[in-house]
């Protein structure tokens, strides 16, 4: 054995690490664009410009950010009770589900209750779909991971169903409902900025941009100043632990995959109430599976769940771009950077990690050591 | 009555070629899942399989080159999933959703940028391809009422990988059950320590069984690009990984009980297709979501305890650490 590896400085962990695992990521994908016979640069170049320099781009990808934010902290709320919830691709569906099925019922009903209420059942029926496997995890021990991935399968199999079925648009073909009840509509934020007199370019950008940002704190006060906070990360660390100091872990899961839904379902409001205004077949579109690399990159804080969330909804925005410059490189283009960076930044997470801590005690000396 | 026989046979025969690379992905993850890696990652390594065995079989117009560069591609996926979680000792589901995503990346990018098609191949000629076989002595058993039709539909007829894959069933039960390097796979996913105590490499003994699994998702996607079908579409294993895994779990880690689980869930597929549209007796039209679903929901029920008692290997899961 070689000697222990120093511990990593907070700030590496939390700054440096997160931005090789990047460069990594980014430099494999750079690789595979240059062996297609394109110029990387310029690619990166052309998504940059689409996601953050053209008029109304920034709108584009900060709603993308919008839908990123809610499955990070969905994933990332799991991961802090040692959870982990593939599942908020389906945990979605059924959140647009949700808020579909109550804003048609509350189509007599003026804005200021229904559209709340809309919201309110998305988060319900999503916390419904994570809390059964969360159930099962807890009193039955069958594993979340599998369940999880079972009930995404379920839940696309319920929607096909619906959607091609009863609540099927009279005259569409392809699978979607009709409009919601324009009270459920969320406001654009461009429209809401025009009421103050700003005249901004439209884009998708929806109130539920500003919810997202009231999750990020929520999940803030939750984790680190709550009691139930308390609770899901102690269950997180030591199981046994927690179950000897008092804690009834069976409750912290099934509440932990509750949240964990209701914030996957939040998802689908951007979508949905924000955007389309009708419940589309595929709507999550896999974003429930970038939430996973938004919350390990993101490090399970919301701090860093935003930027991740602003990185991958850049990343989007930008891939669309790619579609109008390039022949050979396509959108698709960033399935390949979310894939490097899971697997950099969470199954390679322990790559960069020793070499970078002996690399800076090295540099910043010999306070490591002389703890050691 | 021979009508109904001959449906029957049909459906027998359509939930063979379902079924075909469900066996092939199952025998795959009970090797890597016996050896206490979570193999989530078949959806991806058979994706990657498709892909790779359609491209080289487009370029070089041979099967026999597309479905070996096809067991490479399988393998290469492997060695990335090896390579994080044994090596690196990191989180093996987050590895598996890694490869998911980047086979189904690659391959898109990968083939737009080859064949400017959208992400799909080119058709293949049928020269190309596997194609079905034909027994020996169809046309004599022909005349022989009922089992001749048996043998020319379900026995007969079909191409060289699916009777691979009823091959690899028994085989990968003799490895795991009768062999040394079996044994000891059987206990490096129980108790690892008691392995490396023996003085066995239990990192060597995980490569070498992902290694295999990743060797049968190749050629379970060569199956679905260059024998069942005759190119490549985007996204085409479209779930056949995750159902192979429910298999494994349903056949509760054992290659026989598995290849029962396949075939259970390729006839449940084989018969959603034919039972569209007709009213059962007493029952009503059944909806084909609920039966594509019924996998997934017994899948669930098994783990939950409420059918039998599922045991998997006790080390499932945890990197290795000395």
């Amino acid at each position: 054995m070689s000697k222990p590896t120093p511990p990593l400085p907070r700030w590496a962990d939390i700054v440096l690490l997160p931005l090789i695992n990047l460069l990594a990521a980014l430099v494999l994908c750079g690789l595979v664009i240059f062996a297609i016979g394109e110029n990387p640069f310029a690619a990166l170049k052309v998504m940059i410009n689409g996601a953050f320099v053209y008029q109304g781009a920034l709108g584009y990808t900060l709603f993308y950010t919008t839908s990123f934010i809610f499955t990070g902290l969905a994933v990332a709320i799991a991961f802090h009770a040692r959870l982990f919830n593939i599942g908020a691709e389906g945990q979605a569906s059924l959140g647009g589900l949700g808020a579909t099925l109550v804003a048609f019922a509350m189509a007599p009903i003026p804005g200021i209750i229904a559209l709340p209420l809309a919201i309110g059942s998305a988060a319900l029926f999503g916390a419904a779909w994570g809390i059964v496997p969360g159930y099962l995890q807890a009193k039955r021990g069958s594993h979340i991971v599998i369940t999880t991935i079972m009930f995404n399968f379920i839940a696309a199999a319920l929607l096909v169903w619906l959607l091609a079925g009863m609540m099927l648009e009279p005259g569409q073909f392809s699978p979607q409902s009709s409009l919601l009840p324009e009270q459920t509509w969320l406001p654009k934020i461009h429209e809401m900025l025009g009421w103050i007199g700003l005249k901004t370019t439209a884009t998708p950008l929806n109130a539920s941009f500003l919810i997202a940002l009231c999750a990020c704190l929520f999940f803030w006060v939750l984790v680190w100043r709550s009691r139930l906070g308390y609770e899901i990360r102690t269950v997180g660390q030591n199981q046994e632990a927690a179950h000897y100091s008092g804690i009834n872990v069976a409750r912290v899961i099934i509440i932990t995959m509750a949240i964990s839904g209701a914030f996957a379902g939040l998802m689908a409001i951007n979508q949905i109430q924000g955007v389309s205004h009708k419940l589309i077949l595929g709507f999550t579109a896999g974003y429930g599976f970038t939430g996973i690399a938004v919350a390990l990159m993101g490090r399970n804080h919301p701090v860093g769940i935003f930027l991740a969330a602003l990185l991958f909804g850049a990343l989007v925005q930008g891939g669309t771009e790619l579609d109008f410059e390039f022949t050979v490189i396509t959108r698709e283009m960033v399935l390949l950077i979310q894939g490097m960076i899971i697997l950099f930044s969470g199954a390679l997470a322990y790559m960069f990690n020793p070499p970078l801590a002996r690399l800076l005690a090295r540099i910043f000396g010999t306070k490591e050591d002389a703890n050691a | 009555m021979l009508d109904f026989l001959y449906q029957t046979l049909l459906a027998f025969d359509a939930t063979l070629r379902i079924a075909t690379p469900l066996m092939l992905c199952a025998m795959a993850g009970i090797f890597s899942e016996r050896s206490g890696i979570v193999d989530i990652s078949l959806e991806g390594k058979l994706l990657s399989g498709a892909f790779v065995a359609a491209t080289v079989a487009a370029l070089t117009g041979s099967a026999w080159l597309g479905l070996g560069c096809a067991i490479l591609a399988g393998i290469t996926m492997s060695l990335i999933h090896g390579f994080a979680c044994i090596t690196h000792k990191g989180d093996q589901v987050v590895s598996g959703v890694a490869i998911n995503i980047l086979a189904s990346g690659l391959t898109i990018v990968l083939g737009i940028a080859l064949f400017k098609r959208g992400g799909q191949t080119p058709s293949l000629p049928k020269e190309d391809r596997f194609t079905p076989i034909e027994w020996w002595g169809v046309e004599m058993m022909d005349s022989v009422p009922v089992l001749g039709s048996i043998y020319r539909q379900l026995i007969s007829g079909h191409n060289m990988l699916v009777y691979v894959a009823l091959l690899c069933v028994p085989l990968t039960a003799f490895i795991l059950y009768k062999t040394r390097f079996g044994l000891r796979l059987r206990a490096v996913g129980e108790v690892p320590q008691a392995v490396d105590s023996a003085g066995i490499s239990v990192t060597w003994l995980r490569y070498r069984a992902l290694i295999l699994g990743g060797a049968l998702c190749g050629i379970a996607g060569a199956y679905l690009s260059i024998a069942q079908g005759g190119n490549f579409v985007k996204e085409m294993s479209a779930g056949k990984g995750y159902i192979a895994l429910a298999a494994v779990i349903f056949g509760n880690w054992k290659p026989f009980t598995a290849f029962f689980a396949c075939l259970m869930f390729g006839f449940l597929d084989a018969v959603t297709a034919r039972l569209e549209g007709y009213e059962l007796f007493l029952i009503g039209e059944i909806p084909s979501q609920l039966m594509q679903a019924i996998p997934y929901i017994l899948t669930v029920l098994l783990l939950a305890g409420f059918i039998g008692k599922p045991r998997p290997p006790a080390a499932i899961g945890q990197p290795y650490h000395k």
